[in-house]
């Protein structure tokens, strides 16, 4: 008799004071019901203004940076949901970006070829790719609702790993190692003519990860957000309570993925091309370093997560300049500093502040209880050292 | 006919140093209950010391050596500095930190050596010998055969015969009695993550230069495959990994052989996914109660 199979319907929220004492910034205690969106409404709308006037002020290159931020944030608001909320580790995140990029580029240049023209073609690339990755996406999904831990990582890496080969399996439609250039329109005619481009791909990008956020933030402090922690923390119980587990797994991982898909989408469109090298396994591990430096769980950790992941090469660039070296030993370091900056990254916040930056804020702030990263670290566990993990 | 029987030998010379490879990360996860995410790129590190004590001294053996030493000296390190300090209450804490590890050594190889594609030597010839017309095994492949198997009778007979191996097995089984026993529980995990360490950097001599040489990222499809192959075998088991190992070799290089070279990525990715759905706990696991 699986408990799972019983029709009982998830306890649907009182619209009283929920307190879950959880870490993460989607889960403070809520007022009445309906102001969550509206208070999510308000902060997508204050961020949006700030971009419109970041995209005014700011040269260029900023712009193409934020942009850049943009997209990265996309796939790591999906992650930080499906690792911090729901406790499965993705390391196929990079695999789902490619396949949004790549579905992307097809798209543009398929319409551009067929002599389409007009504003609406990016919508429907863009809506094209989170289509393709959410296909993709409950494949895996399917596939890692029965995985647990080191099984479930492992086949993550494995798709992180292969996936970007089979560009190479069919060049015949990728183009091998070579990638895709992407089509892009130029700004509309409205805009005036001397209207910079990387302020409208600022304007493409920020648009885009505005809505996928408020989506997902909406997401969180839903019924299926409730259903995503609970089986974190206890399948057992999340079964008993009549949770099926299973699907909410599967929900979760689409979740993410279908942000995945959008970010690689939006990389595509600021990059105008696409390729293998850029969605290896390395670009992977770059998210899972992004959401746990931020705190895995918080859609605003993911900020800061995204946030480094642009700034620290940049950063490392500079310093490189800065030292008088050859230009080869230069490029060598340039390349390499931030993978082993992010990497000393994973390794200390794992072990020295599991609740990442996100979770240094609020214990100085004392708003709310802290959380561990992956809600360890403070409950004594009695399955810790079982076979099945 | 030919071709077939070159593909079997030639897979299960690839899946002597799968089986290896399985068969330290096996090592880790049985002492400590831990999938050791790093164990391709602590081998590439150690292949990277052996080209360079290699190149100093002009020795491929030397070099060999070098790389088992410092294979044995990475293990105890990782396990000393770093997986020592992670909290054992989720499984993902170790995998990430594992993954951080990743990073951190392809980022230091390739600030070293650069992120070219380094040429990997080896000792023995890789042309075949000739029987009746037909190239069967080449003496590198006798080579891989002979040291794997003397790594698996070694490790056998640590585990099985001496009082060291009992002592590991002991604190894996269960710590808290080993220790009121006076057994070095902490020790015996440095030991044996050191030893998984040295069998991974023998893997990595064995299979680099069968490669495309030597790259901060050569044993990522190699860590993959060899993944599959503990899988197969199931996480618990020595056998089961050696098993797994050589099955993996087989069906990669059939695969390889009659469907073209570049869909064995793909081949373990539906290996691995088939295996795991079937069987998760591997074709050698013993039943675990039902827990829901």
């Amino acid at each position: 008799m699986r408990a799972g199979a019983l029709p009982v319907a998830p306890p649907e929220s009182d619209g009283g004071p929920a307190r879950t004492s959880e870490r993460g910034g989607a889960d403070r205690p809520t007022g009445p019901r309906g102001s969550t969106l509206l208070r999510h409404l308000v902060v997508v709308l204050v961020a949006a203004a700030a971009l419109l006037a970041a995209s005014y002020l700011l040269d260029p290159f900023r712009n193409f940076q934020l942009a850049t931020v943009a997209a990265y944030l996309c796939a790591t608001a999906g992650l930080t949901v499906l690792i911090g909320l729901n406790g499965q580790l993705s390391l196929g995140h990079g695999a789902l970006m490619a396949t949004g990029a790549y579905t992307v580029a097809l798209s543009q240049n398929a319409l551009a070829d067929r002599g389409m023209t007009g504003s609406w073609l990016l919508p429907l690339s863009l809506g094209a790719a989170v289509l393709t990755t959410i296909a993709v996406g409950a494949v895996i999904g399917v596939a890692a609702a029965r995985l647990r831990g080191p099984y479930l990582a492992g086949v993550t890496l494995a798709v992180a790993v292969v996936v970007p080969a089979l560009t190479v399996t069919f060049d015949g439609i990728f183009n091998g190692e070579q990638g895709l250039s992407v089509y892009l329109e130029p700004p509309p005619a409205a805009l005036g003519p001397y209207f910079p481009y990387e302020r409208w791909q600022l304007w493409i990008a920020g648009t885009a990860t505005l809505l996928a956020l408020l989506l997902v933030a909406n997401l969180v402090r839903s019924r299926y957000g409730r259903n995503f922690r609970a089986v974190r923390d206890d399948e057992i119980a999340a079964r008993l309570a009549g949770i099926h587990v299973a699907r909410t797994q599967v929900i979760a991982f689409v979740l993410s993925a279908a942000t995945a898909g959008l970010g690689g989408g939006l990389l595509a469109v600021l990059a105008q091309s696409v390729s293998p090298g850029a969605f290896s396994l390395t670009l992977s591990l770059f998210l899972l370093m992004a959401v746990v430096l931020g705190g895995l769980g918080s859609l605003a950790g993911a900020v800061w997560g995204a946030a480094v992941l642009v700034l620290l090469p940049e950063l490392s660039h500079h310093l490189t300049e800065q030292l008088s070296l050859s230009p080869a030993v230069a490029q060598r370091l340039a390349g390499n500093l931030p993978l082993a900056i992010f990497g000393i990254t994973l390794i200390v916040v794992m072990i020295a502040a599991p609740g990442g930056v996100q979770g240094l804020l609020s214990r100085l702030a004392r708003t709310r209880p802290v959380r561990a990263g992956l809600r360890s670290l403070r409950r004594p566990t009695r399955r810790s050292r079982q076979t099945r993990t | 006919m030919d071709r077939f029987v070159f593909l079997t030998l030639d897979g299960l010379s690839r899946g002597a140093v799968y089986a290896a490879f399985a068969l330290a990360l096996v090592l880790i996860w049985r002492a400590a209950r831990v999938v050791n995410f790093a164990q391709g790129a602590m081998a590439v590190a150690t292949a990277y010391v052996a080209y360079s004590v290699s190149a100093w001294t002009g020795s491929y053996w030397l070099g060999f050596l070098a790389a088992l030493v410092a294979g044995l000296l990475l293990g105890a390190l990782v396990e000393v500095a770093v997986i020592r300090f992670v909290g054992h209450d989720s499984p993902l804490n170790a995998v990430i930190v594992a993954l951080g590890l990743v990073l951190l050594i392809q980022a230091v190889l390739g600030m070293v050596y650069g992120n070219e594609f380094l040429p990997a030597t080896t000792a023995f010839s890789r042309t075949g010998y000739e029987i009746g017309g037909l190239a069967v095994l080449s003496p590198y492949d006798l080579f891989v055969f002979g040291a794997v198997a003397v790594v698996v009778v070694g490790l056998a007979w640590i585990f099985t015969r001496t009082a060291v191996g009992l002592r590991m097995r002991a604190a894996a089984f269960a710590p808290e009695v080993s220790r009121l026993l006076g057994v070095n529980v902490g020790g015996m995990l440095t030991l044996g993550w050191a030893l998984a360490a040295g069998v991974g950097a023998l893997a990595g001599m064995l299979i680099i230069p069968t490669g495309l040489g030597l790259h901060p990222n050569a044993m990522d499809l190699v860590f993959v495959s060899a993944f599959t192959a503990a899988v197969v075998g199931g996480l618990d088991s020595p056998p089961g990994a050696v098993v797994g190992g050589l099955a993996v070799g087989l069906i990669l290089s059939y695969v390889g052989g009659y469907l073209g070279s570049d869909t064995t990525g793909l081949a373990v990715l539906v290996l691995l996914l088939a295996v795991l759905l079937v069987r998760p706990g591997g074709l050698f696991a013993a039943t675990v109660a039902r827990r829901a």
